[in-house]
């Protein structure tokens, strides 16, 4: 796919399109350690962020990504919302005004992405959390071609994700539940290799 | 799941609009973004005083609207907290010039949320101040966890604070009262049931007959650990004594006791709890001055309990007597 700003609207389309097929498995998943909501959430986020696209066409990569952001931000709450919003948001300052993103950027993003979350949330990596799967992800996000780099970022994240069901939670909601939170995959986790995943996806 | 709903996605709107025919005197609701704020707001001069937090704990926050109390509430999704849209929202149609307090529970998300609002008023030139409640001692270690729950006491922050904000005291003062009535709060809560949240349709967790959980908070997370259910002097004992082991409560303390109803357990039985509750703390020689008894701070139709403490002096044994006129609170005029 072009990575201009068509192209990375269509990703996020996609992103919304997978994180609103796994609502279901993402409200289980916080139901069983949180309180149920993160599923619900990123449906009705994403919702309004298709509403936005619908509505005006950002011109470029950048500008498509701080729509996300800034949808995220004002209509979700929750912790998914600042968070995810946060992650967008430095994702569209790093690549700034370019008119295509390239491999590069790509890299740049993520590392920008995961930043803010840590900025903001102050998670580590091992404290259970979206910084599970994120971090991995940048560390794998190389490649000749952006659909390589994302789609080793996806793998990467997909591990990580999984590599959060034996931890116990040090942040968030899940950390009130001590040891009991182990054996438990981590929603925010599974959300952020899902939509990496449907990102790589578009891109190849 | 039964429940006298329409569309899951709606309770929240559709609650809200019945919050404001009911009391059209005190209060008004907008919807988008949704702000539930006093009916004579912005009051020139007196310092605004705006909470919020997920849906599904009333009658907090906006039952607590209304003089004597919180300016604003902004109501989140079901247990979700606010966003910053809402909290600016509030905090614009109430500042009346002497600055905005923000009272927040301590959750990921609404400080999260909370943040973003306050630097967005500050941008606007509203003099904000925050102040973080967390008074559940369920949670221990708070270096490992995203810290103590703001429960119980949040009602008592709100009163006290809103009291005082009534009577003329200004952003400072009221921000040290907040955070006076924290550092003096305490509170544990257990389950005999769970919520079903709207939009999932089913209870959060599943519990036996004859099991309690130990340690819960308002959005039907499990609690700490699980615990065959005793009688109500165990459960009370559950309750007080890691809030007594805490602050610590001693001998000669003046204290506000708050026992507070999930949403599902019955007057019957929380009066009878509350009952034992007061016979304890007279046996370690506390001393309950004030007392508050009902289902003000909930999570849905959960049966359990919570007991809050909030050591009392003169002042905030004063603020707590103040006339208050809310939907879920009033005395005084």
């Amino acid at each position: 796919m072009g990575c201009d700003a068509a192209g990375v609207a269509r990703a996020v389309r996609a992103a919304a399109e997978l994180v609103t097929a796994h609502r279901d498995e993402l409200v289980r998943l916080d139901q069983a350690i949180g309180d149920a909501d993160h599923g619900e959430n990123l449906k009705r986020g994403f919702g309004f962020v298709l509403a936005a696209l619908d509505q005006s066409t950002p011109d470029t990569p950048g500008a498509v990504l701080k729509l996300v952001a800034t949808t995220l931000i004002s209509k979700v709450g929750g912790a998914a919302g600042p968070l995810y919003g946060t992650a967008f948001l430095r994702a569209a300052t790093a690549v700034g005004a370019a008119s295509e993103l390239t491999p590069d950027l790509v890299s740049v993003a993520l590392q920008a992405a995961l930043d803010g979350v840590v900025a903001r949330g102050k998670a580590e990596v091992g404290d259970k959390t979206m910084v599970d799967a994120l971090t991995p992800a940048v560390e794998a996000a190389r490649g000749s071609t952006v659909a390589e780099v994302l789609t080793a970022a996806a793998a990467a994240a997909e591990a990580g994700a999984e590599s959060t069901i034996p931890l116990t939670a040090r942040k968030g909601r899940a950390s009130y539940l001590g040891e009991r939170s182990a054996g438990h995959l981590d929603p925010g986790a599974r959300s952020t290799s899902l939509m990496l995943r449907a990102f790589a996806e578009a891109a190849s | 799941m039964k429940k006298i709903i329409n569309d899951p996605a709606d309770v929240v709107v559709e609650a809200l609009r019945g919050l404001a025919a009911a009391h059209p005197d005190l209060l008004r609701v907008t919807e988008d973004p949704a702000v539930v704020a006093r009916a004579d707001a912005p009051r020139a001069g007196k310092v605004a005083i705006v909470s919020g937090g997920g849906s599904g704990h009333e009658p907090l926050h906006g039952g607590f609207v209304g003089p004597g109390m919180l300016d604003a509430a902004c109501p989140g999704a079901v247990f979700t907290s606010p966003t910053p849209d809402q909290v600016q929202a509030a905090v614009s149609q109430v500042d009346g010039g002497a600055g905005v307090l923000l009272l927040v529970k301590n959750y990921t998300g609404d400080v999260l949320n909370f943040e973003t609002a306050a630097e967005l008023a500050a941008a606007d030139g509203v003099e904000v101040r925050s102040v973080v409640i967390d008074d559940d001692v369920a949670v221990q270690d708070s270096l490992y966890t995203a810290g103590r729950r703001g429960v119980g006491a949040t009602v008592l922050v709100e009163k006290i604070v809103g009291a005082a904000a009534e009577a003329g005291a200004d952003l400072d003062t009221c921000a040290r009262l907040a955070r006076a009535v924290v550092a003096g709060a305490r509170s544990m809560g257990i389950a005999l049931t769970a919520p079903t949240v709207p939009h999932v349709g089913e209870p959060s967790f599943t519990l036996g007959e004859d099991e309690m959980e130990v340690g819960i908070g308002i959005h039907g997370e499990p609690g700490r650990r699980r615990e065959p259910l005793p009688g109500a002097e165990g459960v009370v004992a559950a309750l007080l004594e890691p809030i007594l082991s805490d602050l610590p409560f001693a001998a000669g303390d003046e204290v506000l006791l708050f026992t507070n109803s999930m949403g599902g357990t019955p007057l019957l039985e929380l009066y009878l709890a509350h009952g034992i509750a007061e016979r304890v703390l007279a046996e370690r020689g506390i001393t309950v001055t004030r007392r508050l008894v009902g289902p003000y701070i909930t999570s849905l139709e959960m049966q359990g309990m919570s007991l809050t403490l909030l050591r009392l002096d003169d002042e905030l044994t004063r603020l707590w007597d103040a006339p208050v006129q809310t939907a879920a609170l009033r005395w005084g005029r």
